[in-house]
């Protein structure tokens, strides 16, 4: 052992970096389907995120609901990252980019784009269509989309600041389903990988981060969870877990047993 | 009277009004919402100064909860 790992902790995380700027947490949070907004904060502080994505939509005229999430989160302390969730068309997400950057006040937008109702699997080419112009238009666009390769790498090519595939379908809790294709993204990307949706609890978030990825953006894993709280906590251990173990390299696995103790000095 | 479409919903104002006055009437704080007059963004400083106008299309928007 040398002598400055000797006594000292594993080494701390310097955060994850995008489009230069840099977040404590490679864990992201969204904010949605929390039975209420006391919960939500309860359960992103215990998660330890920075990052926190939002929705964009109409103001309730009629005031039957609460008012909107910027009232619970302290743009202080936590990075609102406006989504385009929702949206069909390149058209129509550019839309709602714009006003998402109007009332954020930041250049960053998740890009998502749908293609099909039943799954909520992106539409790539619409995703790639709007991302260009996002791009030209001076967003810093983090783009969702599925596991292909080809497609994460036009997203890239086209200007993409983080590129974000998908575990599994959205809210579907189905975890890593492809962790060779998010290799193989997150080996031929530069921009930084971090796997957006499909997490279902913190096993899921561990091998997800096992994988050398640079993040992980969840939503539905935690808000509906039995108890957000605990979950939030530990969906942060679980990152951490994965992301130090990816980095301490794991053992070669074998289907044989090695014994741990010595063979030899044995007993007559 | 001025009739405008405001979040999909119509909407009679006694004009002239500017948007600013718009948002009063909905009890709504300039600094919550951002607006978007017939799909074009309004810059806040802005509100106090453009009037709306008959058969103006107005969406009113704000973050909410999303993943």
């Amino acid at each position: 052992m040398s002598e400055a790992s000797q006594g000292a902790e594993a080494p701390t995380d310097p955060g994850l970096t995008v489009a230069g700027r840099t977040f404590r947490s490679r864990l992201m949070v969204g904010t949605g389907k929390y039975a209420d907004n006391a919960t939500m904060i309860r359960a992103i502080e215990a998660s330890g995120a920075e990052v926190v994505t939002v929705a964009v939509r109409r103001v309730d005229l009629d005031r039957t609901k609460e008012e909107g999430v910027l009232y619970h989160l302290d743009p202080e302390r936590f990075f609102l990252l406006p989504n385009t969730a929702g949206c069909y068309t390149a058209k129509e997400a550019i839309r709602y980019a714009r006003l998402g950057r109007a009332a954020g006040m930041t250049d960053f937008v998740k890009l998502e784009v749908i293609g099909d109702e039943n799954t909520l699997l992106p539409d790539l080419h619409a995703t790639l269509e709007a991302a260009r112009i996002l791009v030209d238009e001076g967003f810093k666009v983090m783009a969702y989309t599925t596991d292909d390769l080809v497609t994460a790498l036009r997203l890239e090519d086209a200007g993409c600041v983080a590129v974000m595939p998908l575990a599994s379908p959205i809210g579907s809790g189905l975890g890593l389903v492809n962790p060779f294709y998010i290799r193989e993204i997150k080996r031929r990307l530069q921009v930084p990988v971090i796997v957006d949706a499909g997490v279902g609890t913190a096993s899921d978030a561990c091998v997800t981060m096992e994988q050398g990825v640079d993040g992980l953006l969840m939503n539905t894993a935690i808000a509906a969870a039995r108890d957000p709280i605990s979950m939030g906590r530990a969906m942060r251990l679980a990152t951490e877990a994965g992301r130090l173990a990816f980095l301490a390299g794991r053992m070669p696995s074998r289907e044989m047993a090695v014994p741990s103790s010595p063979t030899t000095g044995m007993l007559d | 009277m001025i009739r405008l479409r405001v979040n999909g919903k119509e909407r009679t104002m006694d004009g002239p009004a500017t948007v600013q006055e718009l948002l009063h009437d909905l009890k709504l704080h300039p600094a919550t919402v951002v607006v978007e007059l017939n799909e074009e963004i309004l810059d806040r400083e802005r509100l106090s100064e453009v009037r709306v106008k008959d058969g103006d299309q107005l969406e009113l928007v704000h973050f909410v909860g999303g993943g």
